[in-house]
């Protein structure tokens, strides 16, 4: 419901929503509290928080090596939930789980939707999940009110966007690229006709990730969609400050600031659009 | 619990198994291969081309030797010998390549990428990918381009550029990470081809289909040869290709007993090993729900094979099946018995085998002076163990 919510609120505001991701346990579950109000108080509307896998298989190298991390400092999914917990005590901040589905199907689905409501998570996107996949999920995650975020991608047909509209909620995440996560300097713009194709029957909000890593990038994409969702280069900034907090935190702020100002919408002109 | 020839379904399922757990940018790829590969499957043209290359270039049928001195000397069943060791490239992986390279080329796809973990399949790639004249990329963890250095030769000297993965645990399972992330990235131009029946649907399928020329040959010749089935088969199972080929034309066969023979590295109870039904759990790995080994959390584990090609944690979903179903029983072996088992057929019989095959031949070597002279074991002997002679040295002296 938080998900929901947020985007009616920023919907009104003539802006798009902030989606931050971050990998939980990187560089410990201690610190990952303090990072996610960090990225709230400088802007993030929501965050996705990254359950490591020992096989991310959809990851490009910046996101591989913070998996690596977090499972080197012990990261487990039990203890994400208890991270999800504490920040619960401070934030309404809407928090997304964001992993693959292999720790999510040892933990037990039943029981993984009952804990996830239970310390606050707002939602689960399972990457290697597609909804042909999703009834042992989505069962359980309607049951606790749990949105089931679901990718689309530009190689999606028409009726693979129709299957995906009677399996989401939330919203839709819309990856920008055929590739894995990662930052790129050259940034494909051609999505007009898939998102148009989306909003046609998909009537959740469209968020648009993988490579968007500049203000610059976030401001074209938050003309086109609901939300702007940046991973790489958050977790990049962790990877390099990990050992100095006030550093991390103090890069972290300014640019997640320079993301959350370039999410006000703005009119693009056509030429604009070309110009990357 | 019946076993019929109806797997998987049209959710790609083996029962509870296989299915495709990929991520979306994947999924129009896959339905688009599985059309592909319904259209092409029984097409004449197709099939008499594939009969082509299967015996004019790879050499088909396979002889099925009778192992007669191997035989007398473990003194209970006869022996037979299905040589996929004697196909070209020196395993049965080409079996597979051929079949998905002459699809990948009906369906346009310049670029053809593989994972390969002893190299085999890297190699079996490479080969017809020179043969077709299609651009090649091999994914090959580092550990394994180590010990399997004349594979890794072989394959750039057939024209494919080798990408050693140095993530991870540096074996097979990472390499299938690297090839699955090349696919995501470049899902327009290439095809990808999976070595293993493993992997999202409709792999598990194909390349079982593929495969399957084994069985169905050694059905034959032991009717020729015999005049009656089989009482056992055996085979290796890392991912399972060899023994699925071996074993699927036999399957509504009630009376042919079937066997498995997994990696127990140094042990299973030492956990390093590579035994995924013997020894692991339900889960997803790969594209597919099958039994994997993993520890409390749902992280894949590393593993261990003195056989690089059976060093993986998962197995292909089909396997998950028949192991439930029992119809076939899953068992493993320990490194030092593959040893024994290599140097065994080596002197024996004058033919060297993969240290792969060399865990069915080491099962087989416990099994059959228990059963009595009448009965008729087959054996898969996958691949030729040429390259892995130095890994052998190294661990013999």
């Amino acid at each position: 419901m938080r998900i929901e919510k947020k985007f009616k609120e920023i919907s009104i505001k003539d802006r798009s929503a902030l989606i931050t991701y971050v990998t939980a346990g990187d560089p410990s579950l201690d610190v990952t509290p303090d990072i996610v109000f960090k990225l709230e108080e400088s802007g993030a509307d929501i965050v996705e928080l990254g359950v490591p896998f020992s096989d991310p298989m959809a990851d490009g190298p910046a996101i591989q090596l913070a998996s690596e991390r977090a499972l080197e400092s012990g990261t487990t999914l039990h203890g994400v939930l208890d991270t999800v917990r504490k920040v619960r005590m401070h934030s309404e901040i809407p928090i997304l789980l964001f992993g693959y589905y292999n720790p999510f199907y040892a933990y037990g689905l039943r029981k993984l939707a009952e804990d996830a409501r239970e310390v606050g998570a707002d939602g689960i996107l399972v990457v290697d999940l597609p909804p042909e996949e999703a009834e042992e999920v989505k069962v359980h995650t309607d049951n606790e009110g749990l949105d089931l975020v679901f990718l689309l991608a530009p190689t999606s047909t028409t009726e693979r966007i129709k299957l995906v509209s009677d399996h989401a909620s939330g919203f839709v995440y819309l990856v920008s690229v055929t590739g894995v996560t990662g930052e790129r300097p050259n940034f494909d713009y051609s999505l007009d006709s898939i998102i148009k194709e989306i909003r046609t029957y998909i009537k959740l909000p469209v968020g648009i990730g993988f490579g968007v890593s500049s203000p610059l990038q976030a401001k074209k994409i938050a003309g086109m969609a609901d939300a702007v969702i940046v991973g790489s280069s958050i977790v990049r900034l962790i990877e390099k400050h990990r050992n100095n907090k006030r550093k991390l935190f103090g890069e972290l702020s300014e640019f997640v600031r320079g993301l959350s100002q370039a999410c006000i919408k703005q009119e693009l002109k056509h030429k604009d659009m070309k110009i990357m | 619990m019946e076993t019929k020839l109806k797997y998987p379904d049209e959710m790609g399922r083996f029962g509870k198994y296989g299915g495709r757990y990929v991520s979306e940018t994947l999924m129009p790829a896959l339905l688009e291969l599985e059309e592909a590969y319904f259209e092409t499957k029984d097409d004449p043209e197709f099939i008499e081309e594939l009969d082509y290359y299967l015996s004019e270039y790879a050499g088909r049928p396979t002889p099925l030797y009778f192992a007669e001195r191997m035989t007398r000397d473990l003194g209970g069943a006869k022996i037979y010998l299905k040589r996929e060791d004697l196909a070209h490239t020196g395993a049965h992986k080409i079996n597979n390549t051929l079949g998905q390279a002459l699809l990948a080329s009906r369906m346009r796809k310049g670029r053809v990428i593989a994972e390969t973990g002893a190299g085999q399949h890297g190699v079996a790639t490479a080969t017809v990918a020179a043969l077709l004249k299609m651009e090649c990329e091999i994914f090959m963890g580092l550990e394994d381009t180590k010990r399997q250095a004349i594979n890794v030769f072989r394959m750039k000297l057939l024209g494919a550029k080798v990408n050693e993965v140095n993530s991870g645990t540096k074996t097979l399972k990472d390499a299938m990470n690297e090839a699955m992330r090349d696919w995501i990235t470049n899902v327009g131009n290439t095809f990808y081809m999976i070595g293993s029946v493993a992997g999202p649907h409709p792999y598990p399928m194909m390349v079982r289909d593929f495969q399957s020329i084994i069985g169905k040959e050694a059905k034959e010749q032991i009717m020729d040869k015999e005049g009656r089935l089989p009482d056992l088969l055996i085979a290796c199972v890392g991912g399972g290709s060899n023994a699925m080929g071996l074993f699927y034309p036999f399957i509504e066969d009630k009376k042919v007993k079937m066997i498995g023979v997994e990696a127990a590295g140094y042990g299973l109870g030492t956990g390093k090993h590579a035994a995924s039904i013997t020894a692991g759990e339900v889960g997803v790995l790969h594209g597919s729900k099958t039994y994997i080994l993993q520890n409390s959390d749902g992280q894949v584990t590393g593993t261990h094979s003195i056989a690089a090609g059976l060093d993986y944690p998962g197995v292909g979903p089909e396997h998950s099946l028949l192991n439930d179903s029992k119809r076939v029983t899953y068992t493993a072996v320990e490194d030092d018995e593959a040893l024994e088992a290599f140097k065994f057929l080596s002197q024996i019989e004058g033919i060297i085998p993969a240290l792969e095959t060399a865990h069915g031949l080491a099962y087989s070597m416990k099994i059959a002076p228990k059963m009595s002279k009448d009965s008729i074991i087959i054996i898969c002997l996958s691949g030729r163990g040429d390259k892995d002679i130095h890994s052998v040295a190294d661990v013999l002296g």
